[in-house]
């Protein structure tokens, strides 16, 4: 039989209103709050690393930024009600920074992080279901684009105008999951899916661009699975802010944003060893008195 | 069955706006093009990609809609495995995963095509449902069950085209999660699951003809297994025979006879399956199934039936 075609679902009015639509806006960002407040999520995750033996410090830094910008500015609060919105840490083991950040919105608690990894407490290193504000479980890489695929169809086909904002790790992209799951994104024209990519060019193993030279480029890839794409510093929210904003729109939208490992610790960035671990008491030290707030 | 299954979907479909069927490049039949008419947005194809196929069902229930997932067995269950686990499985959702024409359905199409070890590897995973009716009437009741229940995820083991009539005089309708009577006699049981019960019958005409009265059920629900309806169906007769088109790894056959030794009975079990070894005959089913010795008449033998009479009188 034929494959069904393509078939785009209409924009929902809503979503064209730059009043209505924090991911058109950049007037209304914040940039000075953004950076306190991921100086803030760097300390608390460096803090709560003091209570475990490891922790993956390192890739929750790298994002953030984007997750920052993805909680406070993207998505819709209405009346701090639950969002309309969507976010899918497809990146699971950056699950720390967003439980800061659900902390920071009063939907996880002080004493849900304090008792991270420990019994009777429910959050693990990696997001997990039915737990306030997640949606999926993830931390077995290459699972969050079809789950974010079919949420995003989800909202079309009732007809609400909400988005999903869903975080992905670069090397998630080496998983064939993400790419036959984007193209249906782009076949279903998904332009309410919007996915921030954490290209911080590391893997478990090996540099990326060291170890698999024909991975890069990444932009290029998602515009040729029909996306549309971008490319910007990960660590600079005004300008993760400003290139979803000057999306065209009509598609599901890939940013993809270079990153560094460990970015905020001058010590772990970019080296490997801090992608699971906690710091000693000396290096916690040097780690929060070196802590500076950061836009590139 | 698989044109029974689109018929059935078609009219749930018609009543329930949030069921959608997402399929991997492959249809049911001609009737879910009627479903496909009417509600485009509802009938998905994902191409030839049975990941996302699973993923966008996650996505999909948890924002409020009610997918099936829906290609061959194979793909279904093995291609997309650990998404199923981890994406429906571990959270509980409430998702059907149907996997038509399961078992040697295939016979043409090579080793690639047949499920042979998904009711045991279905079976494996935390709160998967495993579902295997045995003709189209009980897959219409148990697709039903599965369009309006909220208890957690299904897989759907069906057949493909041409299974005869086998509930006509069911004791009782199918009720999930219980063993169902197809007929009932004293002495011996053939307990079994899927379209391959039509052999079943074939063999209660050879018992009876060597003087045995004969039950056949369906076990329909192969997981949560109805374990204490079981172990009161084997305490009712005189020996046991278990019949499955499936691989013996996590079959039903070791299950009951556990059950059987744990309630202190030591009634003769029999259990029939596919052998551990893949298929390498091209041919038809009934080739197949004799390879494997699951035939009537290679149970037969197998059961030291007396030889087939040469007329029925």
């Amino acid at each position: 039989m034929a494959p069904s075609a393509p078939r785009a679902v209409p924009l929902s009015s809503a979503a064209a209103t730059d009043a209505s639509d924090p991911t058109r806006s950049v007037s209304r960002f914040d940039a000075a709050a953004a950076r306190a407040r991921c100086l803030r999520y760097r300390r608390r995750i460096l803090d709560i690393s003091q209570q475990v033996t490891a922790l993956h410090i390192a890739p929750a830094f790298s994002c953030t930024e984007m997750v920052d910008v993805a909680y406070n500015h993207f998505m819709r609060w209405p009346e701090q009600r639950e969002s309309p919105d969507i976010f899918l840490m497809s990146k699971g083991h950056g699950a720390m920074i967003q439980y800061v950040a659900l902390e920071d919105r009063g939907i996880l608690t002080r004493e849900d992080l304090d008792l991270y990894c420990k019994p009777g407490g429910r959050l693990g290193a990696h997001p997990d279901d039915a737990v306030p504000g997640i949606v999926a479980a993830t931390g077995s890489l290459g699972h969050g684009m079809g789950i974010a695929v079919g949420m995003a169809y989800a909202e079309k086909l009732q007809g609400r105008d909400g988005r999903v904002f869903l975080v992905l790790s670069d090397g998630e992209l080496q998983e064939g999951s993400s790419w036959e799951a984007a193209m249906m994104g782009a076949n279903l024209g998904l332009d309410n899916l919007i996915a921030l990519v954490d290209h911080n060019d590391f893997t478990g193993l090996e540099r990326l661009s060291e170890g698999h030279p024909a991975f890069a480029p990444l932009q290029a890839k998602f515009a040729a699975f029909g996306w549309e794409a971008d490319q910007a510093a990960g660590h600079a929210a005004r300008e993760i802010v400003g290139s979803v904003a000057a999306r065209e729109g009509g598609k599901p939208y890939a940013l993809v944003c270079h990153t560094v490992k460990g970015r905020g610790v001058p010590f772990m960035e970019h080296a490997p060893i801090w992608h699971y671990r906690s710091p000693s008491p000396e290096e916690y030290r040097w780690a929060v008195d070196g802590l500076t707030e950061i836009d590139s | 069955m698989r044109n029974r299954f689109a018929q059935t979907f078609y009219e749930l479909g018609q009543q329930d706006p949030r069921l959608c069927l997402v399929v991997a490049d492959i249809s049911p039949a001609s009737s879910i093009e009627d479903f496909r008419r009417e509600f485009p947005d509802r009938f998905i194809n994902v191409g030839v990609a049975e990941q996302v196929m699973i993923g966008m069902t996650a996505g999909m229930v948890r924002r409020g809609l009610r997918p099936f997932a829906y290609t061959i067995a194979p793909f279904t269950l093995f291609r997309p495995f650990e998404f199923i686990r981890d994406d429906i499985c571990y959270p509980n959702l409430p998702v059907t995963m149907v996997g038509m024409g399961a078992g040697l359905c295939y016979p043409t199409l090579g080793a690639t095509h047949h499920a042979q070890e998904d009711i045991g590897v279905a079976s494996a995973v935390p709160n998967l449902m495993v579902l295997a009716p045995c003709d189209p009437e009980e897959l219409d009741a148990a697709t039903r069950w599965c369009a309006q229940q909220e208890q957690g995820p299904v897989y759907l083991r069906i057949g493909k085209t041409g299974e005869p009539t086998l509930t006509a005089d069911a004791l009782t309708p199918f009720e999930f999660g219980k063993l169902r009577y197809l007929c009932r006699g004293e002495d011996t049981l053939i307990l079994g699951y899927g379209p391959i019960l039509r052999e079943a019958f074939a063999l209660k005409e050879r018992m009876e003809a060597a003087g045995e009265s004969v039950s056949i059920i369906s076990a329909h629900t192969v997981k949560p297994f109805d374990g204490a309806g079981a172990v009161e169906a084997i305490r009712a007769h005189k020996r046991v025979v278990i019949i499955e088109e499936t691989a013996p790894g996590g079959s039903l056959g070791p299950k009951v006879k556990a059950l059987a030794y744990d309630a202190g009975l030591r009634t003769p079990i029999t259990a029939f399956s596919l052998l551990d070894a893949f298929s390498h005959t091209y041919g038809s089913v009934q080739d197949l199934l004799g390879e494997h010795g699951l035939t009537a008449a290679a149970m037969a033998v197998t059961l030291g039936l007396p030889d087939a009479p040469q007329a029925m009188i």
